[in-house]
């Protein structure tokens, strides 16, 4: 044992068959590893985890768990239409979002714009905006346009927007830019020249992204209903404070299987852009 | 010459009976939508509070970032990346099994269809459902925090690893086989080496975002930043919130940053 710890800290010179002797390099692992534990043990110390609770209690978790099952069937009907209104602010939230992306894009891409003192500040502004939450964005919204699936669709469309935006601006950073400077020679326009030129170029990978948000985008739609923004979360929300657990199941098992088969579907269409 | 471009012309391809299809397709969801998004107006005083939090925002009380007291905002981001850590790290592990049983070069594919099918599953629980349902467990606070993240994030993370294990070159694990290498020999060299860094990667990637869902976490009390940004602005504190959230949103953007750069030096090789 302390032998192979030894190796690993010190690694012993290799000698070549033709006399030439190498010292093998050390691995990142010395470092890491003694970090880790240090960063982990302070962690625990901070949160206050402890294994023997989670031993002890554990059960505790599965005792909601246990009064999901069964679900409550005959809540299926009520459920329906704010299933409707949640995958309905997510449609148009995610295209909203998707559409003002374009033009954003556009304007923060390094092979595009040559104004490298906008463009970083651009970015940055932006940057900024993507480290609020989706949640604290449907606050804001709630304050804005009041309680009700309007505020959530602004949140949606607000998020889809910025994530969409770093997407689309990544992607366009890496095509083939002969296209573009052949059109732009031959006279036209910078944007007539991306109209042209880009967009066809990413217009796949375009439509993927926004399946991809859209996925994304209904399972958050869940949470907000959370802050009062409308939509299947907002009776997740009420059965739960009422601690009626056959309807959460009835609920949760709803969203899996529109999540579910968003999925599969949106998998379905991208794998055929490719 | 200028006939054969001409005729080339005439030839483009017309698509315009597609674009309009589209077209009405996406003016038919929006009317479709028309009922279920019914638009009220803005409230009354929302431009006075709009303003209010982008005030608190551009202009936080530095005195907060002063205060080390326990539960002053210093200490609410400590407690926030540390929750964002352990949840990470134990999600990590945890993922790993689920995304071994879900590749489908590893295991047989019935097998693989279900572990997927499991990982939706986690998936798509709200992450404030699980924190619910362990705060029975161990009661309100920062270790709520973690189990919840974790349990949320083992998804996600179990997802990105199976797709790295599925990307993996068997060529290299069948070279090491002809040379005669024994089990415990091709995983160290052959499969380790190969997954390590998108592994890391993955996790890192996951401690990002779960130090943005710090937020969702203050929903049920389960510690961390989170619960005091929603308290303030529920009770119209938007000086406080302001600056709450100016402090998240620093320590998102360092964590952005440097994640970002060890990513990319994970991609291209340390």
């Amino acid at each position: 044992m302390t032998a192979w710890l030894k190796e690993v800290m010190f690694p012993s010179v290799i000698f070549l068959a033709n006399g030439k002797s190498t010292k093998p390099k050390r691995s990142p692992m010395v470092y890491v590893v003694p970090i880790l534990l240090v960063l982990i043990l302070i962690s625990m110390e901070i949160t206050g985890f402890d294994f023997i609770v989670l031993f002890t209690r554990g059960y505790q978790f599965f005792v909601i768990v246990g009064r999901m099952i069964p679900p409550d069937f005959g809540y299926i009907p009520k459920l329906i239409n704010p299933m409707i209104e949640t995958i309905m602010m997510s449609i148009i939230g995610t295209l909203v979002g998707a559409f003002f992306a374009l033009p954003l894009a556009f304007l923060s891409s390094d092979n595009i714009i040559k104004n490298k003192i906008f463009l970083w500040v651009n970015r940055f502004v932006f940057s900024i905006f993507r480290t609020l939450p989706i949640l604290i964005i449907a606050l804001f919204g709630k304050y804005v346009f009041g309680l009700g699936s309007f505020a959530g669709t602004i949140a949606i469309a607000f998020f889809t927007w910025l994530i969409m935006t770093k997407m689309l601006y990544e992607l366009i950073e890496t095509i083939d830019m002969g296209p573009f400077e052949a059109v732009e020679s031959s006279g036209a326009g910078r944007i007539k020249t991306f109209w042209v030129t880009i967009l066809p170029q990413i217009l796949g990978q375009f439509i993927s992204f926004i399946l991809y948000n859209f996925e994304m985008n209904v399972r958050s739609a869940a949470i907000l209903g959370y802050v009062g923004a409308g939509g299947i979360g907002l009776l997740l929300n009420e059965k739960l404070g009422w601690r009626e657990y056959d309807k959460v199941g009835m609920i949760l098992l709803t969203l899996l299987i529109t999540v579910y088969a968003i999925e599969t579907f949106s998998r379905m269409v991208r794998k055929k852009l490719s | 010459m200028k006939d054969t471009i001409l005729l080339a012309y005439k030839k483009r391809p017309r698509t315009w009976i597609f674009n309009i299809s589209i077209f009405l397709f996406l003016v038919l969801i929006f009317y479709a939508s028309i009922p279920y998004i019914p638009y009220k107006g803005i409230q009354q005083n929302s431009i006075s509070i709009a303003q209010s939090i982008i005030y608190g925002i551009l202009q936080p009380d530095f005195s907060y970032f002063l205060d080390f007291s326990k539960g002053a905002l210093p200490y609410l981001l400590l407690e926030t990346i540390a929750i964002a850590f352990l949840g990470t790290l134990i999600g990590a592990v945890f993922a790993l099994p689920f995304a071994f049983l879900s590749s489908r070069n590893i295991v047989p594919k019935w097998v693989a269809h279900i572990g997927t099918f499991f990982i939706a599953v986690i998936r798509t629980f709200p992450p404030f459902v699980y924190g619910l349902m362990f705060i029975r467990v161990t009661g309100p606070g920062p270790y709520t925090g973690v189990l919840t993240l974790a349990v949320s994030g083992i998804g996600m993370t179990a997802k990105l690893f199976t797709e790295s294990i599925e990307d993996l070159d068997m060529g290299i694990i069948e070279g090491l086989d002809a040379s005669g290498c024994n089990t415990i020999q091709k995983i160290r060299y052959g499969i380790i080496p190969q997954l390590m860094s998108n592994f890391v990667s993955t996790a890192i990637y996951r401690f990002e975002i779960n130090v943005k869902n710090a937020s969702i976490l203050g929903l049920v009390g389960a510690g961390g930043i989170g619960y005091p940004i929603l308290a303030a602005m529920g009770a119209y504190r938007w000086k406080d919130a302001g600056t709450l959230l100016f402090g998240l949103i620093v320590v998102i953007l360092i964590i952005d940053y440097f994640s970002g750069r060890l990513r990319k030096k994970l991609a291209t090789g340390l």
